[in-house]
């Protein structure tokens, strides 16, 4: 295979660079290239997840039965209270309904739904041929809504309208229905904030929230994680949005800040530094000496106390190399830092749905001769893998195999994970997973072909 | 005995099934040097290779035509085509295999035109094109991996020239039940064509350096000559006719068709084995005598612990079949069996297999439940309402542990939150002892966890009052 940054595709080569090798803008936002083999998932996908954490109400997908299948309980997100939203609720259309039409299958199925479960909330999501036949879900939803008296709201997510960002929108126009106070009511704004862009993957919500509460700031609600009905319905009356996951939630953050006034920030608890600097953003808004010194304190007591196991990794870590590949750029931002405070430096770059403003940020952040990359597939992956000799990959499911058949140390990043990996208690867990993953010793056999052969003196 | 069916719902809560075309993606693994492409949109592709690198923790490379609205209203063709491009030039396939999804079969695209075309347009002369029709509304995974290789053999095979191998098509199972499959017909000396032969391309050994298209998978010049075989004989009495590979060669070529149910338990294996005896005119070695023999042992050894099982099984249609087959044999009731997907074939064998049970003299007294075309919802209420306290299927039966504390014994696809499930070993004599030593070991595990305790609270504070 040909050396240096072009990929093999003559259509994918804006959409690759190498720092210091060209000026131009990295091309991004695109659909995707026919038979490229992308990582990228579909509308549906964008707007499940962004929605799915949503605790107490029903998710139902009005389609064939593969989409429910494979996004039933597909985020690691925990609740509190209410868990039905980790079941997985389908029409399950069948030829008949494709012919014929869906809608008075959607009827009856959230007449039984709303019998057996009596949610708050119904989502229906639209599949790719919803679209095509033509279902009035706007109508249907709209009458359910009358009927059973509870909110039924349609999410028009398509997957054949964009990319897993137009789903991101889809899902943010659905709650954007939930969040608008009834005509005449008026909800009064107090000093909680609300957490955009979180889905409490393995209680990450609750790990950041108890720091916000130690310097004296509460969690109005969180969009998506552990959230419910009746906590979203009150989503305006916070003073503050702060938002982590901005490739899926900015968009809700620019509609509350039109809507009802709401400033918003970004805002990173992926890594020590992000951490920090995020808890210091967050209270300096509030303008009060007293939670700037509780911060303060709180920063030098949380980083002290992890401080010789972070020391420990590092000593170990020093000096590898991490190639990244995850969905969204806000995580790959945050992981060139956090690998930084390892010791590791990232030789390849690359995210799923990354916007033009992320990728500067994320070519300012790294070395020269790093590869980036937008929506990349394992043709890419694997020639910038060998091209840059990366120590570990950084990624999700389908990324895991193709690093271990190259004999290379993997993260999972994904949102399925069983371990929190925000804010300093996350950075540990983190910190333990490259090392545990970097230094096994499984790898002293990769280069290692037959029985006879020994190990190569390095 | 008897017998209740089950099947009802206006929705589907908790899926017990995947769609058409992830089957054909695996049948299509077992093609040697193959790519798959689906035609659709971007997000099918990926959900499917999500799914199926879980459970055999392999690369899953499948290429979308990554329809987009434009090519939705005015048609794919140009996707599809440009895809093909790109497929051919990262991946030098020697077959393209081309599934549709919804969204194709919904817009109305003529797969077999445009790829017709499409190798007309570019001079192709030796790349064959295999396109199935695999609408995800049209079935579960089950028949897109049926249907794929009817479609794989019907296109392909055409050398009616006889040679001295014989055609093995395999259900859906385990890279390494493919691997004992193929141990023991070479046991019983016999030349085959298995078809699809994903032994190694879904659990590839670690070598250097990596290769997008992984050895192994039957070739393409013996899946042309099956035709030409002394017999074919079909792993699956689930299959419909009109999904069977081995029909289509027995109708058009007049190929002797031998159809088998999967070699799991002592029933099904010995089919097995007096099958290829004849087929092959050979004895039964003492290898395979002596594995019957352990077989037999372990399956005296255990019976006890095993009439303790009352048992949930739920999958495709041909392993739950072999699983309710093997309960059967071993004292473990099947109380409910149950399956996702719509086959009449394993309604009608369930019965039979449950009549056989009435004549005979060992204890099953209670009413068994046949559920097709169902879901986890359903399983788990009837689960609760029976007692269940074995369940064996995929893991998303993880939802019967969760809600009503029901181990689960992993068998079949999806196992995606234990590893191994590529590697484990359900077929045969050797590989039944094995499931059934599974099977066995989780009974007597959930009874030695809680005896203490339920007998204290049976007993003492009854004696104490």
């Amino acid at each position: 295979m040909e050396k240096g940054s072009n990929p093999a595709i003559e259509e994918r080569k804006d959409s690759v660079q190498t720092k210091g090798e060209t000026k131009m803008q990295l091309k991004c936002n695109t659909d995707s290239v026919a038979g490229c083999v992308s990582q990228r998932a579909c509308v549906y996908c964008g707007a499940r997840v962004v929605l799915n954490p949503i605790t107490d109400a029903i998710h139902l997908v009005h389609g064939p039965i593969g989409c429910a299948s494979y996004t039933w309980d597909i985020r690691g997100s925990l609740t509190s209270g209410a868990d039905l939203f980790r079941f997985s609720f389908s029409t399950d259309l069948q030829e008949m309904d494709v012919i014929f039409g869906g809608e008075k299958k959607l009827t009856r199925a959230i007449d039984d739904l709303v019998e057996k479960y009596h949610p708050p909330l119904i989502f229906v999501y639209s599949t790719c041929i919803v679209g095509v036949i033509g279902d009035d879900l706007e109508a249907v939803c709209k009458e359910a809504s009358r009927k059973h008296g509870i909110q039924v709201i349609p999410v028009q997510s398509s997957g054949f309208i964009g990319s897993k960002s137009a789903g991101y929108k889809a899902a943010c126009d659905a709650l954007m229905r939930l969040i608008e106070p009834p005509p005449g009511e008026i909800i009064e704004q107090d000093k909680t904030i609300n957490y955009l862009g979180e889905f409490n993957l393995a209680g990450e919500l609750w790990i950041i929230q108890n720091y916000l509460k130690e310097i004296g700031i509460d969690i109005n609600v969180a969009l998506t994680g552990d959230s419910r009905f009746e906590t979203l319905k009150l989503a305006s009356k916070a003073c503050l949005n702060i938002v982590q996951c901005a490739g899926s939630m900015i968009y809700t953050a620019e509609q509350m800040k039109e809507r009802f006034g709401i400033p918003y920030m970004t805002v990173s608890f992926i890594g020590i530094e992000d951490t920090s600097e995020s808890l210091r953003r967050i209270a300096q808004t509030f303008l009060d000496p007293e939670m700037m010194h509780r911060t303060e304190e709180l920063i030098q007591e949380k980083t002290a106390a992890i401080a010789p196991e972070i020391a420990f990794y590092r000593s170990k870590l020093q000096g590898k190399k991490a190639a990244i590949y995850v969905g969204g750029g806000f995580k790959a931002i945050s992981l060139i830092k956090q690998f930084r405070e390892l010791g590791i430096e990232v030789v390849m770059v690359g995210t799923q749905t990354g916007r033009q403003e992320e990728y500067e940020t994320i070519t300012d952040l790294v070395k020269e001769g790093t590869v980036i990359m937008d929506d990349t597939n394992p043709s890419e992956l694997e020639k910038f893998i060998l091209e840059k000799e990366a120590d570990l990959l950084v990624g999700g499911v389908k990324e895991r195999p193709l690093a271990y058949k190259m004999g290379i140390a993997f993260i999972d990043h994904n949102h399925d994970r069983k371990h929190p990996l925000s804010g300093y208690a996350g950075a540990v867990n983190f910190a333990e997973e490259v090392y545990a993953t970097v230094c096994s010793p499984v790898w002293k056999y990769r280069s290692i072909m037959t029985a006879g052969e020994k190990e190569e003196k390095p | 005995m008897s017998i209740q069916k089950e099947n009802y719902r206006n929705v589907s809560e908790n899926p017990c099934n995947m769609c058409m075309p992830l089957g054909g993606i695996i049948a299509f693994k077992g093609i040697e040097g193959s790519m798959t492409l689906l035609h659709g949109s971007q997000g099918c592709a990926t959900y499917m290779r999500r799914t199926i690198s879980e459970h055999y923790e392999e690369p899953i490379d499948v290429a979308s035509s990554s329809l987009n609205e434009k090519g939705t209203v005015f048609g794919g063709e140009d996707n599809l085509k440009k895809g093909l491009d790109n497929v051919r030039l990262l991946y030098k396939p020697k077959m393209i295999g081309v599934l549709t999804t919804c969204l194709a079969e919904t817009i109305g695209e003529d797969i077999g035109g445009i790829t017709g075309r499409y190798l007309q347009d570019r001079g192709l002369t030796d790349l064959p094109i295999v396109n199935v029709s695999t609408p995800g509304y049209g079935g579960s995974h089950s028949e897109g991996y049926w249907h794929t290789i009817y479609r794989i053999v019907s296109s392909l095979a055409c050398d009616r020239t006889s040679h001295s191998k014989i055609n093995v098509i395999v259900p859906h199972i385990s890279a390494a039940d493919l691997r004992e499959i193929k141990r023991m017909l070479r046991e019983m000396d016999l030349d085959f064509t298995l078809l699809p032969d994903y032994a190694d391309t879904l659990d590839a050994p670690y070598s250097k350096p990596y290769k997008k298209i992984p050895d192994g998978g039957t070739k393409l010049e013996d899946i042309r000559r099956m035709p030409g075989a002394k017999a074919t004989l079909e792993i699956g009495l689930t299959v419909e006719d009109a999904q069977s590979a081995g029909k289509y060669l027995e109708t058009e070529f007049g190929v002797p068709l031998f159809r088998v149910p999967l070699p799991v338990g002592i029933e099904s294996t010995d089919i097995f084995f007096d099958t290829l005896k004849i087929i092959s005119g050979k004895a039964i070695t003492d290898e395979i005598t002596r594995e019957r023999g352990r077989l037999l042992d372990g399956m005296f050894d255990s019976h006890k612990y095993n009439f303790l099982g009352r048992a949930v099984i739920f999958g495709e249609p041909e392993q739950v079949y072999a699983a309710t087959r093997l309960c059967l044999e071993n004292g473990i009731h099947p109380l409910i069996i149950a399956t996702g997907s719509r086959s009449k074939k394993l309604e009608q064998l369930l019965h039979l297999e449950i009549a056989k049970t009435n004549s005979a003299t060992h204890g099953y007294d209670e009413k068994f439940i046949i559920m097709g075309d169902t879901d986890f919802a359903h399983i788990l209420e009837k689960s609760k309402e029976l007692n269940v306290n074995l369940a064996i299927g995929h893991s998303e039966g993880k939802i019967l542990t969760e809600r009503a504390d029901i181990p689960l014994v992993r068998y079949g696809f999806p196992i995606i939150d234990r590893v191994g499930g590529q590697r484990m070993v359900s077929a045969g004599y050797q590989g039944s002892l094995s499931f059934l030593d599974r099977l066995t070991n989780t009974l007597l595990e959930n009874k030695y966890r809680n005896y203490r305790q339920t007998m204290y609270g049976k007993y003492y504070s009854v004696s104490a009052k």
